[in-house]
């Protein structure tokens, strides 16, 4: 039993980086209609950049900030130069886009500093959580930032006017431009915004997952899991899928011999499948009708 | 107006090459390309005619990935998988069986078509972004499925298998590469030219029809399932077939070969010869063997990034890539030519 709270409560502490990544993922699905590719990529970036300004010796939470606002500008900045143009380009060339960025990002990380695996430093220490075993405070630290932006996004969408007009641009472009919503700057502020939390995942897992150019590959794929799992249309579904997802993949690490532990990727992959073969909208997803 | 019309130089299909080009010039054209390819070897270095074959094989892939791409607008990331999948299977049919080397071939084409078959039987409900999801899935699961370790006797584990150089047949007097080279050109050849009868066959209109507009083929009778079912385990076939003749020319698998890079490589390839071109394959099969390697001698973690910055430079650019490039300058050609007359 002990053992299976254990599981369970790691598995929410990556489900956490997961569903911050689903919500990227759905945050730029939501305003252009595709699956950023690059996300992974982009976050290790980031992270990338934090932990250069700790190696030169600057306070943990101050790397954290400026990385996070570089992810921020960077997320406009790559919507504004590279996707922009684009936008009313074929799928096929949209999709070639992200997989050039994912490239680009993934060998410049590589270029700048180089493919071998580096220690993350975290800022909760690894210690057991109130003297229990069951969650250490890294783990802790996870949930609990997690939850912190989530409920910082939340009062945004519902709060703010700013909040609203994206929700407008992403739902009906054409009526929100007549209001005089500019929607080009709010796609361009939700990559942002996209590009943010994905930083933040990617500092959270890193000291997991130790940090080198190609660690966030199979978190992306977890974050796609969840969010296709919760709805590419649903921002909550796609965050509670991620936390599902987390929790799946450690108890099947756990209980199912051989095939959880070694096939973790496989477990995303046959989830993906069967959600899009079942209920392809996702859990809490609502099915896109469109004109023929 | 003494341009072409504009159609002329849309990336279409292959017959429209020919409609520009009169049909003597093109088969003499192809004629001669079979004659500098077979006269190759003779004069190059051995090492030069072990890159070339596995042009022909990366192109044979990329040929692969075009097939569901590009004449089905079918979006797939995973035909690092079915690369693999290939290879594996010929590889062990050799290094478990004995069996030669040729007739693995086949074997990695039936174990390809089926896979990918079945794959493509889910894959009919995923509509374009979320079949490219799916199939990213397959193609970054593949390395661990391969390091299973209760299948370590059949697939060597993280390890891989290593195998024997065939030799050429008794008689001929060719040595290991040459021999590989001349073999994956037959291969090579026959493929070829199955894919461009495939294509300008009513089959093959029916791929474009429903790459073109799904519904409007649905509705003109066309079995949209099926069709796209059978693509996608044709093009799987394709890139099995290649997979395996990479096995027998390296003499070498590991699952770290086959991981979703090798995916961006092929769509790179795809990109840079030409979405639905067929003879654009092989550009792109140059492209991919020796960018990264120049690349990499400037500095290892550069290819990437020049793979990605061209990639962006021919969405931008050029969208047609090198065949949609060889199409223009062609046109212009024959258009200067009509004009002088």
């Amino acid at each position: 039993m002990e053992l299976l709270l254990q599981q369970v409560l790691a598995g929410l502490a990556n489900g956490a980086i997961y569903a911050l990544m689903a919500l990227a993922v759905v945050m730029i699905y939501q305003a252009i209609d595709h699956l950023n590719f690059a996300q992974g990529e982009m976050a290790t970036f980031s992270a990338f950049i934090a932990w250069q300004l700790i190696a030169w010796d600057q306070p943990y939470w101050l790397a954290f900030a400026v990385a996070v606002i570089a992810s921020f500008v960077g997320g406009i900045v790559i919507e504004r130069i590279l996707f922009r143009p684009i936008h009313n380009a074929p799928i096929l060339s949209q999709l070639v886009a992200f997989i050039a960025l994912f490239s680009i990002l993934n060998s410049t990380d590589g270029e700048i500093w180089n493919f071998t695996i580096k220690t993350f430093p975290t800022p909760f220490g690894r210690e057991p959580l109130f003297g229990s075993r069951l969650i250490s405070t890294h783990e802790a630290g996870m949930i609990g930032v997690t939850v912190v932006i989530l409920g910082l996004l939340y009062l945004f969408f519902r709060g703010s006017r700013l909040g609203l007009a994206m929700r407008a641009a992403a739902a009906n472009p054409d009526s929100a431009r007549l209001v005089g919503i500019r929607v080009g700057w709010m796609i361009a502020l939700g990559w942002g915004m996209s590009s943010a939390i994905g930083a933040v995942a990617g500092m959270l897992i890193a000291p997991v997952v130790y940090l080198e150019p190609n660690m966030m590959l199979g978190v992306l794929l977890y974050g796609f899991t969840g969010a296709v799992l919760g709805g590419m249309t649903s921002p909550g579904g796609a965050v509670a899928g991620g936390f599902i997802v987390g929790v799946i993949e450690n108890l099947a690490g756990t209980f199912i011999p051989y095939f959880g532990r070694e096939l973790k990727l496989t477990i995303a992959l046959v989830l993906i499948t069967a959600v899009l073969l079942v209920r392809p909208t996702g859990l809490f997803g609502r099915a896109v009708v469109s004109r023929v | 107006m003494t341009m072409p019309p504009r159609e002329a130089v849309e990336p279409l299909a292959t017959a429209r090459l020919a409609a520009i080009a009169r049909p003597n010039a093109r088969y003499l054209a192809i004629a001669a390309v079979i004659a500098i390819a077979v006269l190759l070897p003779v004069v190059a270095t051995n090492f030069v005619v072990f890159q070339l074959t596995l042009v022909m094989i990366y192109g044979l892939a990329i040929l692969g990935l075009n097939l569901l791409f590009g004449f089905n607008g079918q979006f797939a990331l995973g035909h690092s998988a079915f690369y693999g999948i290939g290879a594996y299977t010929a590889a062990i049919l050799m290094d478990k069986i004995d069996l030669p080397y040729y007739w693995t071939l086949p074997c990695s084409g039936v174990v390809c078509f089926v896979v990918g078959f079945l794959f493509g039987l889910p894959a009919l409900r995923l509509q374009g972004l979320y079949l490219a999801l799916a199939t990213f899935a397959l193609a970054a699961a593949l390395p661990q499925i391969l390091k299973f370790s209760p299948l370590e006797d059949l697939t060597g584990g993280v390890q891989g298998i290593v195998l024997i150089k065939p030799e050429a047949p008794a008689g001929l007097p060719l040595n290991p590469d040459q021999w590989l080279y001349y073999f994956t050109l037959a291969v090579l050849l026959v493929l070829l030219a199955v894919a461009t009868n495939l294509v300008n066959s009513r089959t093959g209109r029916a791929m474009m029809a429903i790459r073109d507009h799904p519904i409007a083929a649905a509705a003109m009778g066309i079995n949209t399932s099926l069709y796209k079912t059978l693509t996608f385990g044709t093009s799987a076939l394709y890139t099995g077939i290649a997979g395996a003749l990479g096995a027998i020319v390296v003499q070498f698998v590991a699952p770290d070969s086959f991981s979703f890079f090798l995916s961006i490589s092929f769509l790179v390839g795809l990109v840079i010869g030409g979405v639905a071109s067929i003879p654009g394959c092989l550009v792109g099969g140059l492209f991919v063997l020796y960018v990264p390697n120049i690349a990499e001698r400037i500095s290892t973690g550069l290819a990437g990034a020049i793979y990605g910055c061209i990639m962006l430079l021919v969405i931008f650019v050029m969208p047609s890539g090198a065949a949609g490039l060889g199409r223009v300058a062609l046109a212009r050609a024959m258009a200067w030519r009509t004009r002088r007359r």
